[in-house]
């Protein structure tokens, strides 16, 4: 089979690598090779932090500009700076709510309106979902459970390559016990966002 | 992932690892006993790892003082017959360096494997250096992994290699490797020895100048035994593809080759060197007989480069040689897919199509690591602005150090202005009081100090240097998330351990002003910044407050949290919690409005110290 790549990006805290962990070990319960490269270091908080999934028959788990199939962005403005990966072929999940860093109270850069970054993603990316991830976490019963909402959604992706089950499988193996309810309510108002 | 399936995975399972986690499972699988470490990105979750379950498994771990100390205590393992694993990021090594060129003369009774993570690029140090030189300047054994399965393999394979040649290995990752998560399949686990037993032979383990003189001779003799033998290794492989032009590469590197080659199905034929150094001379000669052109695809350094250079010279070959030196490969930082892309086409005068790359056209804010809501680091730099700007000093320098706290360079701290390596802040800070008449505040972590501060603050005692070090004692060794330092009553095993007083130490040192403070309390640490300031002397400040982390985790722990708010009544929108005290929680709204977070606010408070017109208050 070809290979599937999934770039993520977002903030730091935010779980984009827990996000990648229960993909990739879905996709071990399907039987598929999986290479994932993580970001560590540095930046505890507050950082950038991005990770690339490379699902079937790969080596290197890096992604090349233009060569994903599946950009996630957990943060607007963050889902602007991945648009390089993007390409013709790529779907792409972002998130519309947004967090501000403190290079911008102290005026040493500039965060665009969300609208503004938004319609530029609308003109340049074919198959663009946007998604209030932070709205439908709160809805599922916790701010926390924002990886799991987008995690639906990109399980919804035409071509994603695991199945539902293996992922849902894969989260309650990788999330703690009491939290399990709340994520996935978060996971289903995610998938339904896609799925229509 | 629950870290102790890396202990209780049966045979035949596959596990999602980080080359890291796989690491701990190669050791594991290899009878390893005594496992020992100084944390550093991006070797840090081996330690993680270790520190979770090395009770569980019946193996002696610590977080050493420092990386002399962690390849000291597995050499001893190792000449005691047990085996031992070392661990380190590449600048570790340098601490370590003296012992472990030792250990090469002095050999091993075990094995001992020492494994090195390079950071090509730079991602969590201050250089990239290439540490395969290490083995070439100690002369032991390389191998060099380029996956999690292979880390596992490859480790088992280095402990046998390691004892029956009786030399420590050189086992090197990069952060690609080190931070790469991929499946791996388990092997059987092989229970460790508990204890063992060491045996004297002065004359094997000493090297005072007669002895060194044979050891040195010995080593080389081993190496030699073992050189012929690696080109036969199972670690050294070709992947054959065609024979237009050869590939030789090594690591992650190998990895980039191997997508490129497949995506392009490129007629090329490539020699994986996992086992690379001595240098398989015979491999590379064979290899060089089947195909003219040969690309070296190898990161920071042309090392195989010249060792292919130098086969091509000894045997006096008409192959073309392609790598940094000939400019076919960019020199310096990792590779990306596209970087040996373009090495590999143009080799083969292939055109490249230009992609249409998508670029964004609104600004994108800049988001650089900030240190963390309720970060005592921050207020620790805030009362030493505030007390230096009360003062009315002038161009007083930060010699700065290796930690969280190293980001006080960004704006509006800018208290870092001089950094070396671990422990180097107190050094240079001797050196400034004697080079300068400008006053001198050094800054450096608990951690840090105990890894290589210790020396340097005898040496500023008694070479009697006039400045303040400021030891920033956060319970912890932050960066690397959060080990136990030598401060904190307990052990990398998680069980208890006597506490050292670094107040107790600089007094016992003859530091005659000694003062410890809270940072939180910003009035206070102001002031005995005030004093130490201008103090004649030496003067140490321990500002001592755990890690925000520790104590956001502990507050969740009791579901305890509070989160603060601005009265908008009171607030001036003078900007000063914005400019001078810069937590990530605080935002300006578009109306200039000033306000917390609450996502972000971690409730420390501190802020209602900064606020002129106490307009901060307690969210209800």
């Amino acid at each position: 089979m070809s290979v599937y790549k999934i770039h993520l990006t977002g903030v730091g805290g935010q779980g984009t690598i827990k996000m990648s962990t229960i993909i990739g070990e879905a996709a071990i319960k399907r039987g598929l090779n999986v290479v994932m490269s993580e970001v560590h270091g540095m930046a505890q908080r507050g950082g950038v932090v991005t990770t690339d999934l490379k699902i079937g028959d790969a080596h290197s788990p890096l992604i090349e500009n233009g060569d994903a199939d599946l950009v996630i962005g957990f943060e607007p403005a963050e889902t602007l700076r991945s648009l390089p990966k993007v390409s013709e072929k790529t779907f792409v999940i972002t998130n519309s709510a947004r967090i501000v860093p403190f290079t911008v109270g102290l005026g040493l850069s500039e965060y665009p309106p969300v609208e503004q970054i938004i319609s530029e993603l609308k003109a340049k990316v074919k198959h663009l979902f946007v998604i209030n991830a932070e709205e439908l976490a709160n809805k599922a019963g916790n701010i926390m459970s924002l990886n799991m909402v987008l995690l639906g959604a990109a399980t919804a992706i035409p071509h994603f390559p695991i199945g539902k089950d293996e992922i849902i499988q894969a989260m309650k193996e990788n999330l703690p016990p009491k939290t399990i309810e709340v994520n996935l309510k978060a996971f289903e108002l995610g998938f339904k966002e896609v799925s229509g | 992932m629950n870290v102790f399936k890396i202990l209780e995975a049966k045979e035949n399972s596959k596990l999602f690892l980080l080359g890291n986690e796989a690491a701990v499972r190669g050791a594991l699988e290899s009878g390893v006993s005594v496992v020992s470490t100084y944390p550093g990105t991006p070797s840090s979750e081996i330690g993680n790892v270790f520190s979770k379950i090395a009770k569980a498994a019946h193996v002696y771990f610590e977080f050493s003082a420092n990386e002399k100390v962690a390849v000291e205590v597995s050499a001893a393992a190792a000449a005691s017959g047990l085996r031992s694993f070392a661990f380190m990021k590449h600048v570790g090594l340098n601490v370590a360096a003296d012992s472990f060129m030792s250990v090469a003369y002095l050999g091993v009774n075990a094995g001992m494997v020492i494994l090195t993570a390079d950071d090509p690029s730079m991602y969590s140090s201050q250089n990239e250096q290439d540490n395969r030189i290490y083995a070439r300047l100690a002369n032991v054994p390389l191998i060099e992994p380029s996956s999690p399965q292979e880390v596992k393999e490859f480790m088992k394979y280095a402990f046998d290699i390691s004892e029956q040649f009786h030399l420590p290995i050189l086992f090197r990752t990069t952060t690609r490797v080190s931070h790469m998560r991929g499946v791996v399949e388990t092997g059987k686990l092989v229970p460790p020895k508990e204890k063992g037993f060491f045996k004297k032979e002065p004359n094997k383990y000493v090297p005072v100048p007669q002895n060194s003189r044979r050891m040195h001779k010995e080593l080389m003799e081993k190496m030699n035994k073992l050189a012929p033998l690696i080109s036969e290794s199972p670690l050294n492989k070709v992947f054959d593809f065609g024979n237009e032009i050869g590939v030789i590469t090594s690591g992650g590197a190998f990895n980039y080759v191997m997508d490129v080659v497949k995506e392009y199905s490129l007629p090329v034929k490539i020699l994986k060197l996992g086992f690379s150094h001595p240098f398989p001379e015979k491999l590379v000669l064979d290899f060089l007989g089947e195909v003219q052109k040969v690309v070296v695809v190898e990161e920071v350094e042309p090392i195989m480069e010249k060792e292919v250079l130098a086969i091509v010279g000894k045997y006096g070959l008409n192959n073309k040689i392609y790598g940094k030196l000939s400019g076919t490969m960019p020199r310096i930082y990792e590779y990306t897919p596209d970087i040996v892309k373009n090495g590999l086409f143009n080799t083969l005068g292939r055109k490249i199509e230009a992609k249409e790359i998508l670029k964004p056209e609104s600004a994108i804010p800049s988001r650089p690591p900030v240190l963390c809501p309720g970060c005592p680091h921050r207020a620790t730099y805030y009362a030493v602005k505030d007390a230096i700007k009360e003062l009315g000093l002038k161009d007083v320098i930060f010699p700065s150090d290796i930690g969280c706290y190293t980001l006080g360079i960004q704006k509006p701290y800018e208290t870092a202005d001089f950094l070396l390596s671990m422990g180097a802040s107190i050094g240079t800070a001797c050196g400034f009081a004697h080079a300068t008449n400008q006053k001198v505040v050094a800054f450096i972590g608990d951690s840090t100090f105990f890894h290589a501060g210790l020396s340097a603050l005898a040496n500023a005692v008694h070479n009697e240097a006039k400045a303040v070090i400021v030891i920033m004692d956060n319970r912890t060794t932050a960066m690397t998330g959060r080990q136990p330092s030598l401060s904190e009553p307990v052990n990398g095993m998680g069980g208890e351990a006597p506490e050292l007083s670094i107040s107790d130490i600089a007094k016992a040192f003859g530091v005659k002003f000694v003062e410890t403070v809270d940072p939180y309390n910003l009035h206070k640490t102001k002031e005995v910044f005030k004093r130490a300031l201008q103090y004649d002397g030496l003067a140490v400040v321990i500002t001592k407050h755990p890690c925000a982390l520790i104590t956001d985790a502990e507050k969740r722990k009791r579901n305890f949290w509070i989160t603060f708010r601005i009265n908008q009544d009171k607030c001036t929108r003078c900007m000063v919690c914005i400019t001078d005290f810069a937590c990530p929680s605080f935002f300006v709204a578009e109306d200039g409005s000033v306000h917390i977070d609450p996502l972000i606010c971690d409730g420390c408070g501190v802020c209602t110290q900064v606020c002129p017109y106490n307009a901060i208050e307690v969210r209800r």
